[in-house]
C-alpha cells in the first residue's frame, strides 16, 4: 500500500506535466487552427516499411543516449542541492580533448575505446571540479560559476580545435579534428534487431547503448545501495542534518561534482564513437542543456531519466514527419516548453501533498487540531531533491 | 530565495535550449503550370540552421525553387533542422523515403552526412549549396551528388571596392558571423578589394563568435554590439558576412548614422524597413537563386552530371553586387573594371585573409 502511493506519487508529477503539456499545446494548435489530432497521428506515424520504422525506432534511441547521460550528469547534483548548469561545457571539452587524445594513439580495440572513454570523464571530472573547488574554498555559488565555466570551456574547445587539435585540411569548411583510428570506434550493434526478428535498418544503433546502461544502473545503485549515495542524499536534503550527522559537506560537494562531471564527459561519446569519429564545428551542441530538462523530467532518478530521454527523443524525431506533412515543427518546440513548465509545477504540487500527508500522519497520533496543517509556501529551501517530504509520506 | 532564482534560471535555459529557430518552416508550396516536366516533380530542400525567414542565404535558396517550380511544375517541401542540427541525416533520409527528388540540402554543414545518404538512395539526385564534392565523407564523391559553390572572394572583392571608393574616413569594417574558412573567403575577398583601391586603407575585422559556435549566424545582439564598436571607432562603412546577425549591422549603421553593406541576399530589398533600407550600401549577392533553379532546371532536363562541383562565380553572374538604392551609381564604371579583371583573371582574389 505504502510502495503503491510511493510509486503514484512518483509517477503523478511528470505523467501530470506530460498530460497538461499535451492540452496546451492542443490548445495552441486549435488556436492555429492546426488540427492536433491529425498533428499527434503524423508524431506517431512511424513510417510504412518495416525499413523505415525501425529506422525511426534507431533514430529515437541513438537520440534518447546522450539525453540520457546529459540528464543523468544534472540529476547526480541535483540531488544533492547542487545545480550543475556547467554540463555543457563539461562535456564539449570532454569531448574534443577525447577525440584528440583517441585520435593520437593507437591501441587494440576495446582498450583503445576505454582509453578514450576514461578521458572523457577525466576531463569533465576535472572541469566539474574548479565548481567545486571555487564552492568549498571560497563559497562561490556553482551555479554562476558553472554558467561561467561554460563560456570558458566553449572558448577553449574552439581554441584547441582550430589550433593546436586541427586534424582537417586547411581550408576545409567544416574544422575537425584527426579522425579517431578503427581501433576506437564503438560498432553499432544492429545485431539486437536481428536478433529480434526485426529488419536490420541502414542506420546504425549505437554501440554506446549498453554503456550508457550501464552508466544509469550503476548511478542509481550508488545512490540507493551505498553509504555514498546515502551521504549525497542526506546532504540534499538538509545540509545541516547531514553534517550534524557526521558527513563531510565539503568533501560531498566535491565528490558530487567531480561525479557529475565524469558522467558529463559522456554525453558526447556515442556520437563521437558510434558516427563522427571526430570533433568537428558542427558537433552537438546544447545537450547539457536539454539535460536540465531532462533530469526535471524523470524527477532525478535514473528510470525517469531514460524515459524522459525516451520522450525527449521521441519529440525531436517527430520534427522531421511534421514538416514533411506540412505542420508547423514549432508545434514540437511548444511541446517541450510547456513539458518543463508545467513539470516544474507539477514537481511543487506533488511535494505539497506529500507534504500534507506526512503532516497529518506525524500529528494525528499527537492527536492535535488541523492548526499545523498550515506549512505554507515559502517555508523552507525549495530543493530540486523533493524527494524527502515524499519519503516522509511513504513511511507514514 | 537562492535556490529559487537558480531553478527559474535553470528552466530558463533549458526553455531556451527548446527553442529553435524554426519560424515558419513547413509551407508546402505547389503550382502547376503544366510545363516540359509536368507536375511530378517532387522537390526536397533541407535548409541550414536558422531555416527559412534568414532574409539571407535560405531565403535564397527558397527563391530559387520558388522560380524552378514556376518554371517546371512540380512541388517541393522544405524542412528545417532541429535546434542542434544534429537531425541533419533524418531530414534527407526522410525526404528520399517520401519520393523527393531531386534533394537540395542548403549549407556546407551536409557535408559530413551527405555522402552516406546519397550512397544509401543512388536514385536519387542531390545537391548542396555551399557543398564541395572533396569534402564528402564518402571519398570519391557519389555520382549523384552535385556542390553547388560559390566565388564568395570575387563577389567581396567587389564590395571592398565600393566601401574603400566610399568611405570618407578611410576606415571600413568587417563583421564575420562565425570565424570558419567559408566566412573568412568573405573577409580576404573584401580586404583585398578595398586594398586595390587604397592600399593604407585602414580594415577592422571581428568575428561574433568562434568556430564550433553557429551561434554568431543568428545574433543580431551580438552583431549590433560588434557593429556599433567599429563605427564608435571610426569606421563608417561595415560589411558583414554574418547571416541572421546582419540585421544587428544594420541597426548599429542606423544609430550612428554610418553605412553598411548586405550579404547574400539584395538586403535592401529584404530587409523590410526605409530606417535601415537608407543605410545599405549596396549587398554582396551570393546567387544561391540562380545556382538552384539552374540545377533544377538541368535535373529536369537530365543534364545533371554529378559527383563534381558547379561554381558560380563573377564570370556566370553567380556572386555579384546589388544596385538597389542607387548609393553606388557613381561609382559603377570604376566597379565594372575591376569586374572586367577579375573575370579576365588579370586580378587572382584571394581565398585566405
Amino acid at each position: 500500500m505504502t510502495r503503491l502511493r510511493r510509486v503514484g506519487l512518483a509517477l503523478f508529477a511528470p505523467v501530470l506535466a506530460v498530460l497538461v503539456a499535451a492540452v496546451i499545446s492542443s490548445a495552441v494548435m486549435a488556436a492555429l487552427q492546426v488540427d492536433p489530432v491529425r498533428v499527434f497521428q503524423v508524431m506517431f506515424d512511424f513510417g510504412s516499411t518495416p525499413d523505415e520504422q525501425v529506422t525511426a525506432l534507431v533514430v529515437i534511441l541513438n537520440r534518447a543516449i546522450p539525453l540520457f547521460l546529459a540528464g543523468l550528469a544534472v540529476a547526480i547534483a541535483f540531488r544533492m542541492g547542487l545545480f550543475n548548469i556547467g554540463v555543457e561545457g563539461q562535456y564539449r571539452l570532454a569531448t574534443i580533448v577525447a577525440a584528440a587524445v583517441g585520435a593520437a594513439i593507437v591501441l587494440p580495440g576495446p582498450l583503445h575505446v576505454l582509453v578514450i572513454v576514461l578521458v572523457a570523464m577525466a576531463v569533465g571530472a576535472l572541469w566539474a571540479g574548479i565548481v567545486a573547488v571555487l564552492k568549498v574554498t571560497r563559497g562561490v555559488s556553482e551555479v554562476i560559476s558553472s554558467i561561467m565555466l561554460n563560456f570558458i570551456a566553449l572558448g577553449t574547445a574552439s581554441y584547441l580545435l582550430t589550433g593546436p587539435f586541427r586534424g582537417s585540411a586547411p581550408g576545409a569548411s567544416i574544422v575537425a579534428t584527426k579522425d579517431l583510428p578503427e581501433s576506437g570506434w564503438l560498432p553499432g550493434i544492429n545485431g539486437v534487431f536481428s536478433a529480434l526478428g526485426l529488419v536490420s535498418p541502414p542506420r546504425e544503433l549505437y554501440g554506446f547503448l549498453p554503456l550508457a546502461i550501464i552508466a544509469g544502473v550503476a548511478i542509481s545503485v550508488l545512490l540507493n545501495r551505498t553509504r555514498f549515495g546515502f551521504d549525497l542524499k542526506a546532504s540534499g536534503m538538509s545540509p545541516s542534518a547531514a553534517s550534524a550527522s557526521g558527513v563531510d559537506a565539503r568533501a560531498m560537494v566535491i565528490k558530487t561534482m567531480l561525479l557529475s562531471g565524469a558522467i558529463a564527459g559522456l554525453i558526447g561519446l556515442p556520437d563521437l564513437l558510434g558516427k563522427t569519429h571526430s570533433y568537428t564545428t558542427d558537433f552537438t551542441a546544447g545537450l547539457g542543456f536539454l539535460g536540465i530538462a531532462v533530469a526535471l523530467l524523470g524527477r532525478n532518478r535514473p528510470g525517469g531519466i531514460a524515459l524522459a530521454a525516451l520522450l525527449f527523443a521521441f519529440l525531436d524525431r517527430s520534427l522531421v514527419p511534421l514538416q514533411i506533412a506540412s505542420y508547423p515543427a514549432s508545434v514540437v518546440t511548444i511541446i517541450q516548453g510547456t513539458i518543463v513548465l508545467a513539470v516544474v509545477i507539477a514537481n511543487e504540487i506533488a511535494r505539497r501533498i506529500a507534504r500534507r500527508q506526512a503532516e497529518r500522519s506525524s500529528v494525528l497520533p499527537a492527536a492535535a487540531g488541523p492548526g499545523a496543517g498550515g506549512g505554507g509556501p515559502g517555508t523552507g529551501p525549495t530543493t530540486p531533491a523533493d524527494d524527502t517530504d515524499e519519503r516522509q509520506g511513504a513511511q507514514a | 530565495m537562492m535556490k529559487t532564482a537558480a531553478l527559474l534560471l535553470a528552466g530558463s535555459l533549458a526553455l531556451a535550449a527548446c527553442a529553435s529557430s524554426q519560424n515558419n518552416s513547413s509551407a508546402s508550396g505547389s503550382s502547376s503550370s503544366g510545363s516540359s516536366a509536368g507536375g511530378n516533380l517532387k522537390i526536397g530542400v533541407a535548409y541550414d540552421t536558422g531555416g527559412r525567414g534568414d532574409k539571407s542565404f535560405n531565403d535564397s535558396a527558397y527563391a530559387g525553387i520558388q522560380a524552378a517550380v514556376k518554371q517546371h511544375g512540380g512541388k517541393f517541401t522544405e524542412l528545417s533542422p532541429n535546434a542542434d542540427a544534429s537531425n541533419r541525416a533524418d531530414l534527407l533520409t526522410q525526404l528520399a523515403d517520401q519520393g523527393y527528388n531531386p534533394i537540395i540540402a542548403v549549407g556546407f554543414a551536409y557535408s559530413d552526412v551527405l555522402g552516406g545518404v546519397a550512397k544509401q538512395y543512388p536514385n536519387v539526385t542531390f545537391a548542396q549549396v555551399d557543398g564541395a564534392a572533396a569534402a564528402l565523407k564518402t571519398q570519391p564523391a557519389p555520382n549523384n551528388f552535385t556542390g553547388l559553390l560559390f566565388a564568395e572572394n570575387e563577389g567581396s572583392f567587389l564590395a571592398g571596392v565600393a566601401a574603400a571608393l566610399k568611405t570618407t574616413a578611410g576606415h571600413i569594417g568587417f563583421v564575420g558571423g562565425v570565424d570558419t574558412p567559408l566566412i573568412k573567403k568573405f573577409e580576404a575577398g573584401y580586404i583585398a578589394g578595398a586594398k586595390a583601391v587604397n592600399p593604407k586603407i585602414k580594415i577592422d575585422s571581428q568575428y561574433i563568435s568562434p568556430a564550433g559556435d553557429f551561434s554568431g549566424f543568428n545574433d543580431p545582439a551580438k552583431g549590433k554590439i560588434v557593429a556599433a564598436g567599429m563605427y564608435d571607432g571610426g569606421a563608417d562603412i561595415v560589411y558583414h558576412a554574418a547571416g541572421g546577425s546582419g540585421l544587428g549591422v544594420f541597426k548599429a549603421a542606423a544609430a550612428a548614422n554610418k553605412l553598411a553593406i548586405g550579404v547574400d541576399s539584395d538586403q535592401y530589398q529584404t530587409v523590410g524597413d526605409p530606417a535601415l533600407q537608407a543605410v545599405i550600401l549596396t549587398s554582396m549577392l551570393k546567387r544561391v537563386d540562380n545556382a538552384v533553379q539552374k540545377f533544377i532546371g538541368d535535373f529536369v532536363d537530365k543534364k545533371v552530371t554529378g559527383g563534381k562541383d558547379v561554381i558560380n562565380d563573377l564570370k556566370s553572374d553567380g556572386v555579384g553586387l546589388a544596385t538597389s538604392g542607387g548609393k553606388i551609381d557613381d561609382i559603377k564604371t570604376q566597379i565594372d573594371q575591376y569586374r572586367a579583371k577579375i573575370i579576365s583573371g588579370e586580378i587572382k582574389v584571394p581565398v585566405t585573409p
